[in-house]
């Protein structure tokens, strides 16, 4: 095979890695983000469902 | 303003530019007469190179900006277009390093000015982060910052000159003056791989505002669900802190 391949192909393939990896890195910190994200906001979403017995319940002691 | 807008459209034309810059490279661009296979690194290099200055200047104008306006939004946008090309420098750094051992048998030349002043530049801005973490009033460290953009930002021009002005021919010469410059059929690819390196510097800027954007939102939404208790206190960060409204 490598008597097809013109000479320093090695270099170039690396060079190319090099690229392609730095912007998997970043898509992969990117995509850890987004987890972050996804699971704060489904905290929130409970927090959110949780706010309304909440006031249920501070208006029942208000009207005891 | 909403950053993630379009950035799924922007994100398919970036993919389909630089892929199709890649293949024109490697498969309608002609062989270098001089350098042979090895001048592919080309293509990915020297667009890495320019969006990657360019990107710094970027962040001098939106420090303008940002000193002109007190608009903490504008220095937000200074510091992701800095971190980016940080980013995108450090590859510079690398894909040039293997050009050079391909080229030259060295991974690096010190009396090349083309290389050194990259360097410089490089190594001017990674003392950007370090910098704005020092100053922990967000206000004051958005101001220094932001002086330090603009200064840094004037001085990458030099970079470029400093290709120009080389009497040293060891860098290989890609846009000649004396003998005609880059070949019609390796142009096209050129640009097609220039276009999808800025594009993809554009839709990594508008993910990252986006992130930022979207971080900042949840935290105001936590505070109006949980109250002030239930979100921690920032701390000290070389990042700014961003403002709910933008």
């Amino acid at each position: 095979m490598t008597d097809t391949l013109p000479d320093n192909t090695g270099y170039v393939a690396a060079a190319y890695l090099v690229f392609f990896a730095l912007v998997l890195i970043y898509l992969v910190i990117m995509a850890t983000k987004l987890a972050r994200f996804e699971r704060e906001l489904s905290e929130l979403d409970e927090l959110a469902d949780r706010a309304p017995e909440r006031e249920d319940g501070r208006e029942a002691v208000h009207s005891h | 303003m909403l950053y993630a807008t379009r950035l799924r459209a922007l994100s398919i034309l970036t993919a389909v530019t630089l892929t199709a810059g890649f293949a024109l490279a490697f498969f309608y661009a002609p062989m270098d007469a001089d350098q042979g296979f090895m001048q592919k690194i080309f293509y990915v290099h020297v667009p890495l190179a320019i969006v990657a200055l360019c990107g710094f200047i970027f962040g001098g104008i939106m420090a303008i900006q940002h000193l002109r306006t007190g608009d903490s939004r504008y220095d937000l946008r200074s510091y992701v277009a800095i971190h980016l090309s940080l980013v995108l420098g450090a590859g510079v750094l690398i894909t040039g390093s293997i050009w050079a051992k391909a080229s030259w048998g060295h991974w690096w030349v010190w009396d090349e000015p083309t290389l050194v002043s990259f360097l410089i530049i490089f190594l001017l801005y990674a003392t950007y982060q370090p910098l704005r973490f020092s100053i922990e009033d967000p206000e004051r460290q958005g101001r220094y910052a932001s002086v330090f953009a603009i200064v840094a930002g004037a001085f990458v021009p030099l970079n470029f000159l400093a290709v120009r002005l080389a009497q040293s021919y060891t860098h290989p010469r890609v846009f000649a003056t004396t003998d005609g410059g880059l070949p019609a059929k390796m142009q096209l690819p050129f640009y097609l791989c220039l276009i999808g390196m800025a594009l993809l510097f554009a839709t990594l800027w508008r993910y990252e505002m986006a992130s930022k954007n979207t971080s900042a939102k949840l935290r105001s939404l936590r505070r109006k669900l949980a109250g002030d208790e239930a979100v921690a206190p920032r701390g000290r960060s070389a990042a700014p802190s961003v403002g709910t409204g933008s």
